[in-house]
């Protein structure tokens, strides 16, 4: 079993090595074998005619400005500039990452049919301290998300191979995709910390070089640098708690881990779950590290939708699902999730409602939906939290391949410059509108399943004054008012993302119609798979007692979505062409720009580390380097002295030689 | 006759020459005061030989050894003297400074 599970990881890295290294090569085999290509097929397909427009990206940190078409058409005739003329690194990028689905089906249906934990380790490494397993372990848990994890990177790769046509540098992004799938599963999979650490970091370089993959764009690579940095602030927790927890409990097997917090320190468990929940915010884009993952859009549009939506920022979660005995055993870390997830979900579902760039609205309902997933854990829900988890992989992966292919269609990220694409493109709208209604938790799709799951729960524990059912009667839950600010939240969350979906789906679909045309195959089928993903893939939630949705709970979730959904078509009925968020005044300034969080960490951060910088630079230049070049004028003067005899004059040197000759003679008689 | 008195005529005669090398500035005088020197030394070599009555007279022959040495380092020295002439149109010691340290910096 867990020979399988490493089959899983190593395929998408051998595919990611093979794609790079031996690409080319196959590409020519089997042109000179006969098999032609695309790029000398006769008849172009007509989506052809403005994939020039592919490659137009949400601009960071400057919401609402129209984007600048940056077209990058692949060299005429210039053979493996794009996944067009590239089939080796085509078929090196899928076909790994199809057997990668295939085996973590495989994995899951073994797993469900026969439960259980199978662990296997290949080799244990010596530290002098707590030793490294270099295993993998499967469980259902791994196996679920495994199963998520291969099905839409499968979904993406195909997807990309349409959407990334014309791009030059196709074989190092698919390479790049397919190591991202490789290091994820084996975060997945991992049975040790410190290889999930590894698997972790892998996600977070991957995802640094997916989001500059347009890196002449100085923005882009900006945003790659922000992404990269603020992850990394928590990574350096993660790292720390992971540390903490090997030497509290001398072993970094997650499972021994998981043993051993019963007997460890409560003040050692308690800080351990505070820095792990570091990562997991920043991994997460949780508030307060969340500031990365809106600016993440400026990678290609398949990226966000694999990477920050459906697998990587959902590691985090998982993360806390993994460990989640040690956050039991500390209560107040669950509580400092609870209220991270409260502030997120809200300020997030805030913001995602004025934002004007399409991407970027479902940026921060990636933020919110995450935090719906944490609060399902800080209410002791893990069971909901990673059903959420799932479906919200689905319907998210769903809504931005999506909105890829309505980007590819329009020519722009803006919300402003789409509209009325409903009889254009049948299949994207179809499919969008129930990854919408899936966002926006509408019976019978995935996220209403899930959504209330969790909303049920944080409710019970908010009804029993934060008493959480998953910890023995009598021991200490998370305080009250934390679970009635979640649970409050939750409801807030859901009005607002019914509203914020309807205006998105309304400012894509509805409104003056244009013409469009729909997008490729191969960008087609994934979004169907998806959308059947994310129709049927709630109900598998009936199976378990504690999803199965009950009336009251469910009853108030749907009345504050159909609230939020009705606020915001009163709002768009009267002028269709225009911005519903338009009405919002002088509020709306403040939520586009997520209440200035950006502004405020770079007047509290960003400004001051520069300034220090300087600072540093200053002492350098002036004080160390001002010392060693004070020198010189010192050896000058000294030199100078010692110049002053050379006279040139040869008599002037014998008279001294002589003087020399005599006062040593002297000395000798003298001394002797 | 006492070995003193050539001794002490030939260090007169020495530092004759040792004034006259580095006092005199005309090339011509410095070279005749170096042909001072080797004569005092020449002086010295056959003083003793006498005195010590080697058998073989290796003074003697020392010093035609010197006094061979010293015209060819006199005719060398003349040519240069001569060069030096025709080069700069002076024989002044104390003016031929080129390989002085001059002012401006050595960078």
């Amino acid at each position: 079993m867990t020979v399988l599970a490493a089959q899983a990881v190593v395929l998408p890295f051998l595919g990611a090595l093979c794609g790079l290294l031996l690409g080319p090569w196959l590409t020519r085999v089997l042109v000179a074998g006969g098999l032609r290509t695309a790029e000398d097929a006769p008849t172009a397909p007509p989506t052809e005619a403005r994939g020039v427009e592919e490659h137009v990206e949400a601009v960071p940190g400057v919401p609402g400005e129209p984007v600048p078409e940056e077209g990058r058409p692949a060299p005429a005739g210039l053979r493996g500039g794009g996944s067009r003329g590239a089939l080796g690194p085509v078929l090196f990028a899928v076909l790994p990452t199809a057997l990668t689905t295939v085996l973590t089906l495989v994995i899951a249906l073994t797993v469900w049919r026969t439960p259980g934990t199978r662990t296997g380790t290949l080799v244990e490494v010596q530290t002098g301290g707590p030793p490294i397993l270099v295993g993998l372990s499967v469980d259902g848990l791994a196996a679920l998300l495994g199963v998520l994890v291969g099905v839409v990177a499968l979904a993406v790769q195909v997807y990309s191979v349409a959407y990334m046509r014309d791009e030059p540098r196709y074989s190092s992004y698919a390479a790049f995709v397919s190591l991202f799938t490789s290091a994820m599963l084996l975060v997945v999979f991992a049975r040790d910390l410190m290889v999930l650490y590894v698997g972790w970091e892998i996600m977070g370089i991957c995802s640094y070089f997916l989001v500059g993959h347009h890196w002449e764009d100085k923005a882009n690579s900006r945003a790659a640098t922000k992404a990269f940095l603020v992850t990394r602030v928590g990574d350096a927790g993660l790292l720390l708690g992971i540390i903490v927890l090997g030497l509290g409990a001398g072993s970094f097997d997650i499972a021994t881990v998981l043993d051993e917090v019963g007997g460890m320190p409560h003040t050692t468990v308690v800080v351990a779950a505070l820095l792990v929940l570091c990562g997991v915010a920043g991994k997460s884009a949780q508030f307060p590290l969340h500031t990365w993952l809106p600016d993440a859009m400026a990678g290609p549009t398949p990226i966000s939708a694999l990477i920050h939506a459906a697998t990587m920022v959902a590691a985090g979660v998982y993360l806390v699902a993994r460990l989640y005995g040690v956050f039991l055993a500390a209560p107040v870390a669950l509580a400092v999730l609870g209220v991270l997830a409260a502030v997120s979900m809200v300020g997030a579902a805030l913001a995602a409602l004025a934002q004007r760039d399409l991407k970027r609205v479902l940026a921060y309902s990636t933020i919110s939906q995450l935090a719906i997933m944490t609060a399902g854990l800080a209410v002791g829900s893990r069971p909901a939290a990673m059903f959420h988890l799932v479906t919200h992989g689905a319907f998210k992966a769903l809504l931005f391949l999506a909105a890829g292919c309505v980007i590819h269609a329009v020519g722009s990220n803006l919300l402003a410059d789409m509209g009325g694409l409903r009889k254009a493109m049948p299949v994207t709208f179809v499919c969008a509108t129930i990854g919408y209604a899936a966002l926006a938790g509408l019976p019978p799709v995935a996220g209403f399943f899930s959504k209330d799951a969790v909303i049920e729960h944080a409710q019970s524990v908010a009804f029993n004054g934060g008493a959480l059912d998953v910890l023995p009667a009598g021991d200490q839950g998370i305080p009250g008012w934390v679970a009635w600010t979640v649970y409050l939240s939750l409801l807030l969350t859901t009005a607002l993302t019914a509203a914020y979906a309807l205006r998105a789906w309304l400012m894509t679909f509805f409104g003056p119609e244009r013409e469009a045309h729909e997008a490729p195959a191969a960008m087609r089928w994934p979004i169907i798979v998806l959308a059947g993903a994310s129709a049927v893939i709630g109900f598998f939630g009936l199976a378990a007692e504690e999803l199965r949705p009950h009336f009251g709970a469910a009853a108030m979730a749907l009345l504050f979505t159909a609230a939020g959904a009705a606020g915001m078509f009163l709002a768009w009925r009267d002028a269709p062409a225009s911005d519903p968020s338009d009405r919002m005044g002088r509020v709306r300034p403040l939520l586009e720009n997520a209440f200035y969080m950006d502004g405020l960490y770079d007047r509290a951060i960003v400004r001051p580390v520069k300034w220090a910088g300087r600072v540093v630079r200053g002492t350098d230049t002036r004080v160390v380097d001002g010392a060693v070049e004070a020198t010189v004028p010192a050896a000058r003067g000294l030199g100078a002295l010692a110049r002053l005899p050379q006279t040139g004059n040869p008599q002037t040197y014998l008279t001294g030689l002589l003087a020399g000759a005599v006062l040593l003679v002297l000395a000798v008689v003298a001394l002797t | 006759m006492s070995v003193a008195y050539p001794v002490v005529f030939s260090a007169l005669l020495f530092s004759v020459g040792v004034y006259g090398v580095l006092a005199r500035r005309n090339a011509i005088l410095v070279l005749m005061s170096v042909e001072l020197m080797l004569n005092a030394v020449n002086l010295n070599l056959v003083a003793f030989d006498v005195w010590l009555r080697d058998a073989l007279h290796g003074g003697q022959v020392l010093t035609l050894f010197t006094i061979v040495v010293a015209a060819a380092e006199v005719g060398l020295g003349l040519a240069i003297v001569l060069l030096l002439y025709r080069n700069r149109q002076n024989i002044d010691v104390d003016r031929q400074d080129t390989l002085r340290e001059t002012k401006q910096e050595a960078r």
